[in-house]
C-alpha cells in the first residue's frame, strides 16, 4: 500500500536526521588513572607531584554549578587552570545542589559527568549515604574540625557565610543593623529575599536567622516565619526574587543573603549602586557548604588534585577574597598564613557562631515547608 | 457593504492593534531602557558591547540553530503526515493523539528531564551525550503546539474533497500529501514550524539540565556577570529569534501563489 | 445541512471491506496494524520519547528512596499544603487561558483583516513566535521594571493620580502574575488560533448577508459552530501552557502564591529540601490527574456545544 511508503520515508528520515545529526562522536571514557579512582590520599599516589602528574596526564576537569560570583569561584578556576594547565569544563552554573546530585548520578559512565561537587550540608549528607561520594583526605585534612567533615573525608566543608543585610546606601539613608531594624516603617516595600525559603538555601539561612533574632532557636523556626509574615503584612517585604538586576534597578534596595554573595553585588554593581553590607546583630546564623569527589569521577586524579588546590593556603585566601569565611580560617589565622588585608574586610559578627545538628535542620525544613506560603499567602 | 462600514471596522482594527502594540512593547521598551544604563546615571552601549565580547556566542548560536532545525524537519516529517492521516482515515483518534500531545505540557521540564536521564542512561553516548537527544526530546516538547496547529489548519480544509479529487486525478500519495495538503495548511504549517523554532532557541531546562551548550544555557550564564549585561542578552535573543522567524516569514511569503478558488467544504457527503 | 456536519467528524468512508467475521488472531493484529498504520510512527516516537520517561516519573511517584513501594508519596501530595497550591494554580491557569484566548482571538481577527502577506501580519505572526516562548526571568524582569513598584508605567500613573499600589495592586502577587501570564498566552493564542479563522471564507458570510441574516445570526449558526471547537481547543492549550509554567511566577512571588510547579521544582531542583525527589513525582502526577480531568471536561463540553449548536 502506498500509504505505507509514506511511513517508510518517515522512519528512514528520522533515521538519517539522527545519524547525520551526530556530528562528533563521544569519546570513549578514559582509564581510570593508575590508581587515582581509589586513592584516599595523595600520599596513596606517592605523593602531590604524583597526583600533580597524573592530573596532567588526564588533561581536563569537569565542574558543576560554580558561578563565578560565587565566593570568588571565577578567581579560583582562573588560578587552577593557570597553575596546573588543565582545562575546565564547567557545566550549569546555575544549577542548585539537587542537580550536581542528579548530574552525577544520571551521567555516570560518560565523560561529562561532573568530577566534583559543592553542595549544601544535607545534600552530602545524603550524597554520602547513597555511596556516591570518594573518601579523600586533602594534605591540610587535620586543619579542619571534625564536626565540619565526614571522618574518612567523603565531604568536607570549604567555606561558609553569614546571613547578612545588604543595602543601597544612597537609597536607604538609615543603614539597618538588625532583623528588628527591618520593621521600621521608612523601609517600606524595600526589603527581600534571594527566593523561596523551601527551595533557596540563603533564604532559608534568612528565616532560621529571624527566627533567632525574635525568640526563636535552632529547635524553633517558626518565629522566624511569623517575622516575614509580619514583615510582608506591613508591607516592608516583597515577594520577589532578589538579584543583581532588581538591585540596580532599584527594586530590591534592602536584601537579606549571604555575605559572599553581597559582597559580589558590591564589586558587580560599583558606579551604580553603593551596596554596603552588614550582618544582623539580633540574628546570627551562618552555614558551611560542602567539598566532595565523585565516587565514578571520569578524571579522578584531577579531581583530588581540585580538592587540594581547594583546601591548600592559596585556595582558601582566594575563597576570603570573595569574602566568605574558608574553613581552615581559624588555623590560618594562627599560623599567620591568612592573608590579613583580606581578612580585615570581612564584615563584623558578634557573638558565638554555632550550627544546628542534622536533626534540628531536618525539622526545621519540615516546618518551613508546611508554614511558609500559609503564613504569607 | 457601505462604505463608512468599512472604514468604521479600519478605525476600530488599527485601534485594536495599537492597544495590543502597547501592551507588549511596554514592557520591552522599560527592559531596552535598563539594558542601556551606565555607571553614575548615565546611558550607553556597554552592556552590549561586553554582551558581543563575551565567547560562545557564535558557537552555541549554531548549535542552537542545528538544533531548531533538526527539530523542525523531525516535527514536520513526524506530524504531518500523521495528522492528515488522522483526519483522513480515523478521525474517531484526534481525542486520543491531542491526548498524547498535551501530555509534555503538562509535565513540568525539571520532571521529564528525569525520566529522560533514567532511560537514556545506557544509551550510547553519541546520542545522549550530544545535542541530538536534544533534538529528540524537543520534538516532544514542541508536541502540543505542533499539534494544535496543524488540526486547526486541516479542519479547516476539506481535506476528503482535495484527496479525493487529487487521487481521481492519478496523483501518488506522496504527491497528494507534499502538493495537495501541505500547499492548502501552509499557515498551520508555518506556525507549528514558527512555534517549533522559538521553542528551541528559548529552551534552557532540558538543555542546562543536560550540560548542553545551547544558546539559552549560554545567554543565562553569560547573564551572571552583570545585570545590565543579562537583560541585554534577553533581549538579544528575542531579537535573534523574530528576526529568523521573520526572515522564515518572507522567504516563503514571496513564494506564496493565491490559492484563487479556495475549496469550500461541500455541505453533504452522505454524513451527518 | 449545517457546515458542523462538515467539519465535525468528516471522514471518508472506511475503503477496508467490512470484517469477515472469525479471523484467525494473527491475521486481525495484521489488519488493525494496516489499518493504523499512519498512526504508528507517532505512536512509536511518542513511547519512546515521552512515554518512557513518563512512565519512569509514575513509577518513581510510587517508589520511596530505597526503591521499595510505597503510597506515602501520594498521600504527602494530596495533603493541605499542596492542596491549596493545586487550587491556585488551577484558577491562575483557568483565569489566564480565558484572558489569552478572548484577547488572543481579537488581535488574531483584527490582524487577519489587514493586507495579507504584508507587514503587519509577519510582524505579528514572528513576534508572536517568540513572545509566546519569552518568559521566566527576563519576562519577570521587564515587568518589574514596568509595573513594579517603581517601574515606568506605575510612576507614569502615580503622576497622573492613580497610585495603584497604595490602591492595593502589586506586581509581586496573583494579579500581577496573571498579567504577566497574558503576555506569553496571547501570542500563543494568536499563533495556533489563526489557522481556524483564515478558514473562515469570505463567502459565507456574503451568502449569509445575501439571505437577509442578521451578524448575530451569522455567528450564532455559521461562524460560531465554525470556531468554537478550535477555540475550546486552544483555551485547554492555553491552560494546560499556564498551569505548567513556573520561572515567572517564581522570580516574582518566590513561593509565595503557592503553584504546584513551583513546589515540584523545590523537591526536584532545590538547595533546602533533600532526598524528597519521588514527592516530586507525585506532583508531577498530580498535574497529569488535573489536566486529563480539564480534558475530560473539555471532551464533554465539545460534545454538548455541537448537539446544541446543531
Amino acid at each position: 500500500m502506498k500509504r505505507s511508503f509514506v511511513g517508510l520515508v518517515a522512519g528512514t528520515a528520522v533515521l538519517a536526521l539522527t545519524i547525520t545529526a551526530c556530528g562528533s562522536s563521544g569519546s570513549d571514557a578514559p582509564a581510570a588513572a593508575g590508581g587515582a579512582a581509589t586513592a584516599t590520599s595523595a600520599a596513596d599516589l606517592g605523593g602531590m607531584d604524583k597526583l600533580v602528574e597524573a592530573a596532567k596526564a588526564e588533561g581536563e576537569l569537569n565542574v558543576i554549578a560554580l558561578p563565578h560570583d560565587w565566593a570568588n569561584y571565577g578567581e579560583i578556576l582562573d588560578a587552577f587552570k593557570k597553575k596546573y594547565g588543565l582545562k575546565v569544563n564547567e557545566a550549569n552554573p546555575e544549577g542548585s545542589s539537587q542537580d550536581e546530585i542528579n548530574a552525577v548520578k544520571q551521567l555516570k559512565g560518560q565523560t561529562r559527568a561532573p568530577d566534583v561537587v559543592d553542595l549544601g550540608g544535607a545534600f552530602a549528607i545524603s550524597a554520602a549515604k547513597d555511596g556516591l561520594l570518594a573518601p579523600y583526605k586533602v594534605a591540610t585534612f587535620g586543619d579542619i574540625a571534625d564536626t565540619q567533615k565526614d571522618p574518612e573525608g567523603n565531604w568536607v566543608n570549604d567555606y561558609g557565610g553569614f546571613i547578612s543585610i545588604g543595602y543601597d546606601a544612597s537609597k536607604v539613608t538609615v543603614p539597618p543593623t538588625s532583623f528588628a531594624d527591618l520593621k521600621k516603617p521608612e523601609y517600606k516595600g524595600k526589603v527581600a529575599l534571594n527566593g523561596d525559603p523551601t527551595k533557596a538555601g540563603a533564604a532559608y539561612a534568612g528565616v532560621y536567622a529571624a527566627a533567632l533574632a525574635n525568640g526563636g532557636s535552632f529547635d524553633d523556626i517558626k518565629p522566624g516565619v511569623q517575622y516575614f509574615a509580619d514583615l510582608k503584612k506591613s508591607g516592608n517585604f516583597i515577594p520577589v526574587q532578589s538579584s543583581a538586576a532588581t538591585v540596580e534597578s532599584g527594586q530590591t534596595p534592602i536584601t537579606l543573603d549571604w555575605d559572599y554573595l553581597q559582597a559580589g553585588y558590591s564589586a558587580k554593581l560599583k558606579g551604580k549602586v553603593d551596596w554596603k553590607i552588614a550582618v544582623p546583630t539580633d540574628g546570627v546564623y551562618s552555614n558551611y557548604y560542602s567539598q566532595g569527589i565523585s565516587k565514578s569521577a571520569p578524571h579522578p586524579a584531577a579531581a583530588r588534585l581540585w580538592q587540594e588546590f581547594l583546601f591548600s593556603d592559596e585556595g582558601q585566601n582566594l575563597y576570603l577574597k570573595g569574602l566568605s569565611r574558608p574553613v581552615r580560617l581559624p588555623k590560618m589565622t594562627e599560623a599567620g598564613t591568612v592573608d590579613k588585608a583580606l581578612l580585615a574586610a570581612l564584615p563584623a559578627v558578634s557573638g558565638d557562631v554555632k550550627f544546628p545538628t542534622t536533626a534540628q535542620d531536618d525539622a526545621a525544613k519540615k516546618i518551613i515547608a508546611d508554614e511558609w506560603a500559609k503564613a504569607l499567602g | 457593504m457601505s462604505a463608512p462600514s468599512t472604514k468604521g471596522r479600519t478605525v476600530r482594527r488599527w485601534l485594536i492593534l495599537t492597544l495590543f502594540g502597547v501592551y507588549f512593547l511596554v514592557p520591552m521598551l522599560a527592559s531596552v531602557e535598563f539594558s542601556l544604563r551606565d555607571v553614575n546615571d548615565t546611558h550607553s552601549l556597554v552592556s552590549w558591547k561586553k554582551l558581543l565580547d563575551e565567547p560562545g556566542l557564535f558557537e552555541t548560536l549554531t548549535t542552537s540553530l542545528w538544533v531548531a532545525f533538526g527539530t523542525v524537519a523531525l516535527t514536520l516529517i513526524l506530524m504531518v503526515p500523521t495528522v492528515s492521516w488522522v483526519h483522513l482515515r480515523r478521525p474517531k483518534l484526534r481525542k486520543l493523539v491531542e491526548g498524547i500531545s498535551l501530555l509534555p505540557l503538562v509535565i513540568p521540564p525539571i520532571v521529564l528531564v528525569n525520566g529522560v536521564l533514567v532511560v537514556f542512561r545506557d544509551v550510547p553516548e553519541v546520542i545522549s551525550g550530544t545535542p541530538v537527544i536534544l533534538v529528540l526530546e524537543y520534538v516532544i516538547l514542541a508536541l502540543p503546539f505542533t499539534y494544535r496547529a496543524l488540526d486547526a489548519g486541516l479542519t479547516a480544509i476539506a481535506l476528503p474533497t482535495l484527496v479525493e479529487a487529487a487521487r481521481s486525478l492519478g496523483a501518488s500519495w506522496p504527491a497528494v500529501l507534499l502538493r495537495v495538503v501541505v500547499p492548502n495548511i501552509r499557515s498551520a504549517v508555518f506556525g507549528a514550524a514558527f512555534l517549533n523554532l522559538a521553542l528551541v532557541m528559548g529552551e534552557y531546562t532540558l538543555a542546562s539540565i543536560l550540560l548542553m551548550d545551547t544558546f539559552p544555557v549560554w545567554t543565562v550564564s553569560t547573564g551572571q556577570s552583570e545585570a545590565g549585561v543579562s537583560v541585554a542578552v534577553s533581549l538579544l535573543s528575542l531579537l535573534v529569534v523574530f528576526l529568523l522567524l521573520f526572515v522564515l516569514s518572507m522567504v516563503t511569503g514571496r513564494r506564496h501563489r493565491e490559492v484563487t478558488a479556495p475549496i469550500a467544504p461541500t455541505p453533504s457527503r452522505g454524513h451527518s | 445541512m449545517t457546515v458542523n456536519s462538515i467539519t465535525a467528524e468528516a471522514g471518508v468512508a472506511d475503503p477496508a471491506p467490512a470484517a469477515v467475521p472469525a479471523r484467525p488472531l494473527p491475521k486481525r493484529v495484521a489488519a488493525w496494524v494496516t489499518g493504523h498504520i499512519g498512526l504508528l510512527p507517532f505512536l512509536a516516537y511518542t513511547g519512546v520519547f515521552l512515554g518512557a520517561p513518563v512512565f519512569m516519573v509514575v513509577l518513581g511517584a510510587f517508589q520511596d528512596n530505597d526503591g521499595v513501594f510505597t503510597t506515602e508519596n501520594i498521600t504527602a501530595a494530596m495533603s493541605d499544603q499542596f492542596g491549596r497550591s493545586f487550587v491556585t494554580s488551577i484558577e491562575l491557569s483557568a483565569l489566564t487561558a480565558v484572558l489569552g484566548a478572548v484577547f488572543g482571538a481579537i488581535l488574531a481577527q483584527a490582524v487577519l483583516g489587514t493586507k495579507p502577506d504584508g507587514l503587519v501580519r509577519k510582524v505579528v505572526s514572528s513576534a508572536s513566535g517568540v513572545l509566546a516562548n519569552f518568559g521566566g526571568v527576563p519576562l519577570a524582569f521587564a515587568f518589574i521594571a514596568t509595573l513594579g513598584s517603581i517601574g515606568i508605567v506605575t510612576k507614569a500613573l502615580t503622576a497622573l493620580g492613580f497610585d495603584i499600589y497604595a490602591g492595593g495592586f502589586s506586581l509581586f502577587a496573583f494579579t500581577g502574575i496573571a498579567i504577566v501570564y497574558v503576555y506569553f498566552q496571547i501570542p500563543l493564542m494568536v499563533i495556533v488560533f489563526t489557522p481556524s479563522l483564515e478558514g473562515m471564507r469570505d463567502q459565507w458570510r456574503e451568502a449569509a448577508e445575501n439571505l437577509g441574516a442578521t451578524k448575530w445570526q451569522y455567528w450564532r449558526h455559521i461562524a460560531g459552530p465554525v470556531l468554537l471547537p478550535p477555540f475550546m481547543a486552544s483555551l485547554l492549550l492555553l491552560f494546560a501552557n499556564s498551569f505548567s509554567a513556573y520561572a515567572t511566577a517564581y522570580a516574582l512571588t518566590t513561593g509565595v502564591v503557592p503553584l504546584v510547579p513551583i513546589q515540584i521544582g523545590s523537591l526536584v531542583s532545590g538547595n533546602v529540601v533533600a532526598d524528597q525527589q519521588n514527592l516530586g513525582k507525585a506532583l508531577g502526577l498530580g498535574m497529569i490527574v488535573v489536566v486529563a480531568i480539564v480534558m475530560s471536561i473539555y471532551n464533554w463540553m465539545q460534545r454538548r456545544t455541537s448537539r446544541w449548536l446543531g
